[in-house]
């Protein structure tokens, strides 16, 4: 008995071992998971490596790689420089992603209602509670606004496309800094939560003279009511592929900061002012699996652009994959 | 001869052990559970205290602002509601089946409750999200406002905008889910009553209604008290089903028709996206505190019923 308990440790241990040599684990935020996976699985059929993705959410991808648990990890709110050098971290961006604002007003379609940061902040603020508010009224000739109270829906949940959102809030109206803030889940001042991108959803379209925002992918898979948003240049632009590329490509990223950075109201006259990027982590002292996630990245940097727009993801813009590639050389990888 | 004997006593004294350490495991896991929770929500506990962070109605993650009240609050609520609304339909449920039930159909209904028990909270939280709160917004909600709503004070129950998401709809969920509980318990416990008892005071000239009243349920007041704490302990802990209709709203309602929030509903919900240390932890001294809630309700539960037996 006791030998053959013997031989099947044993056997349990090589098997181990030789899987974990073609196995990259990874794990954290669920908002690439989608492409993330979709990517693993193309990835696994050309080189026979198997990337295995758990989506736990941000705060435990950040929370394993620190304690080193995983191969890399994944979060959609970018991990501060100085968190980064603490913890032994190198960071850099994968995907694209951003929020947009969706209503449900009789007689507004898709991309016709016109707003600004300022009045947006406004409206989670709860300070313009009617559509027909002349501010709105006066960004907007011509729409027929309706007399009616404007209803919040916000996430119930804490989620990275709550922190896109209000960092964005944040960064545009100075009254939500000081109330409210920014982070994956706040302190509404109004509104009724709902969870997930399809709790929003669902709220939205049946309530009437509702605004929520969700995740991009989810308004364009959806097709729901988007808003103009003016960005930093002053132009008004609609959530799009285009919109979201031209907030990548124009930000200023930084190497040695780990390219922390929020991509909300990024300049550029086409930008799109909410996106955000969705970050992989990796431990500074795990060189030998480190190689393989990056092989993994570059892989998919080169061969999955058409897979993540596929999937309604902003691919990163060249520019910024070269970049990338160079920290890794910098980085010894 | 002897062999076999001292064969059996150490398969005895084998038998005895293994059973004790199974018994004694589950005081093991019980206490670790409790000790690791502790720990883990020492750092809440070193910020806030005990009765502070009870009392605080604060939750503001970006300012780590932490309190329990807004929660507790809302998790007590919705449980007693559903208790409101679920206790005198499955008594109701299990005196259909007992007494008044024509045979053929007794076992189709029986099966029926247990059925509405073995179905998965997700598919509760679902089916409420999309078609319960829709139907409440659309036609409960707002009659039950131009009705009540004009009452002094007991109108305040039903200001708001019925939208479906709250309180109320929660609350009629979760009834619904603890009702197959209390009903197929009670049924057991009724169907326990001595048929002589019942006979003899069908022969003094009871009614139906009078045997019901004052006989069958007086002898099952343990198994209905019973029955209610288990469910209880189910609303209590309900998160998925809740999760989807609630809201999430840390804030005291004063309506109906207001959203809020539960401590297992903000574990689930925020958990995963908890990124600082401050907020993780004073999601575990919720889940310590809620599981706090839970022993003592249990306990005062047992307390009572040892009384009742001497």
């Amino acid at each position: 008995m006791k030998n053959l308990l013997l031989v099947l440790s044993v056997l349990l241990l090589l098997a181990t071992s030789s899987f974990a040599a073609s196995t990259i684990n990874g794990a954290g935020a669920s908002f690439p998971y989608p492409v993330y996976s979709a990517w693993a699985f193309q990835y696994q059929k050309d080189t026979g490596t198997k990337i295995n993705y758990q989506s736990i959410g941000s705060g435990g991808g950040v929370r394993q790689i620190t304690s080193r648990t995983v191969d890399f990890g994944a979060s959609d709110a970018p991990v501060k420089p100085a968190d980064l050098n603490e913890k032994g971290l190198l960071q850099f961006p994968a995907i694209i992603g951003g929020v947009v604002p969706i209503i449900n007003v009789k007689g507004i379609d898709s991309g016709q209602l016109k707003l600004t940061g300022d009045l947006l902040a406004r409206i989670f603020l709860g300070k313009i509670n009617k559509w027909n508010d002349p501010e709105i009224a006066e960004l907007n000739p011509g729409q027929q606004l309706p007399d009616a109270d404007i209803t919040v829906i916000h996430r119930s949940d804490g989620s990275g496309t709550t922190a896109i959102f209000t960092s964005y809030l944040a960064e545009v109206s100075n009254d939500w800094k000081e109330t409210t803030g920014a982070g994956k889940s706040v302190n509404w001042a109004v509104g009724i939560g709902g969870k997930g991108n399809e709790g929003v959803t669902n709220y939205v379209k049946r309530v009437k003279n509702s605004i929520g925002y969700v995740e991009f992918a989810y308004a364009k898979r959806n097709k729901l009511a988007d808003v103009r948003l003016q960005n930093r240049e002053g132009g008004y632009v609609s959530a799009s592929f285009a919109s979201f590329k031209a907030a990548a490509a124009g930000a200023k990223w930084q190497q040695d900061e780990g390219y922390y950075l929020w991509l909300v109201n990024a300049p550029g006259k086409e930008s799109w002012p909410i996106a955000g990027a969705s970050f992989i982590l990796l431990a500074k002292d795990k060189t030998a699996s480190n190689q393989q996630a990056i092989k993994f990245y570059d892989w998919a940097f080169e061969n999955g652009d058409e897979m993540a727009v596929k999937l309604v993801y902003v691919p990163l813009p060249q520019n910024l994959k070269e970049d990338i590639r160079s920290y890794w050389k910098a980085n010894g990888l | 001869m002897a062999t076999t004997i001292k064969r059996e006593q150490t398969f005895e004294k084998l038998f005895s052990g293994i059973t004790f350490s199974a018994a004694f495991l589950i005081l093991v896991i019980i206490a670790s559970i409790f000790i690791s929770l502790f720990r883990e929500s020492l750092m809440a506990i070193d910020s806030f205290g005990f009765f502070g962070f009870v009392s605080s109605t604060a939750w503001d993650p970006v300012r780590e602002q932490f309190g329990a009240a807004t929660t507790l609050y809302g998790t007590l609520v919705t449980t007693i509601l559903a208790l409101v609304v679920a206790v005198p339909v499955s008594l109701g449920i299990a005196i259909f089946i007992t007494e008044l039930c024509p045979k053929f159909l007794k076992p189709i209904v029986s099966t029926a409750i247990e059925l509405l028990a073995a179905i998965p909270s997700i598919i509760y939280g679902m089916w409420g999200l999309f078609t319960f709160a829709p139907l409440m917004s659309d036609c409960v909600e707002p009659l039950l406002q131009k009705i009540f709503e004009p009452i002094p004070l007991f109108g305040q129950l039903f200001t708001g905008v019925p939208l479906g998401i709250d309180i109320l709809t929660t609350s009629i969920i979760l009834s619904i889910m603890i009702t197959p509980f209390i009903a197929s318990i009670v049924r057991d416990t009724f169907a326990l009553t001595p048929v002589q008892l019942k006979e003899s005071a069908y022969g003094i000239g009871a009614t139906r209604w009078e045997v019901i009243k004052d006989v069958m349920i007086p002898y099952s007041k343990t198994g209905i008290f019973g029955s209610v704490i288990i469910a209880m302990g189910r609303a209590l802990g309900e998160t998925m089903a809740v999760a989807f209709v609630l809201g999430n709203k840390h804030a005291i309602a004063t309506s109906l028709f207001d959203a809020s929030a539960t401590i297992t509903v903000t574990l689930a919900n925020e958990f995963t996206e908890a990124d600082s240390d401050l907020y993780l932890s004073s999601l575990f001294y919720l889940a310590l505190i809620l599981l706090g809630m839970n022993f003592l309700l249990l306990a005062v539960a047992k307390m009572f019923l040892a009384r009742r037996d001497k």
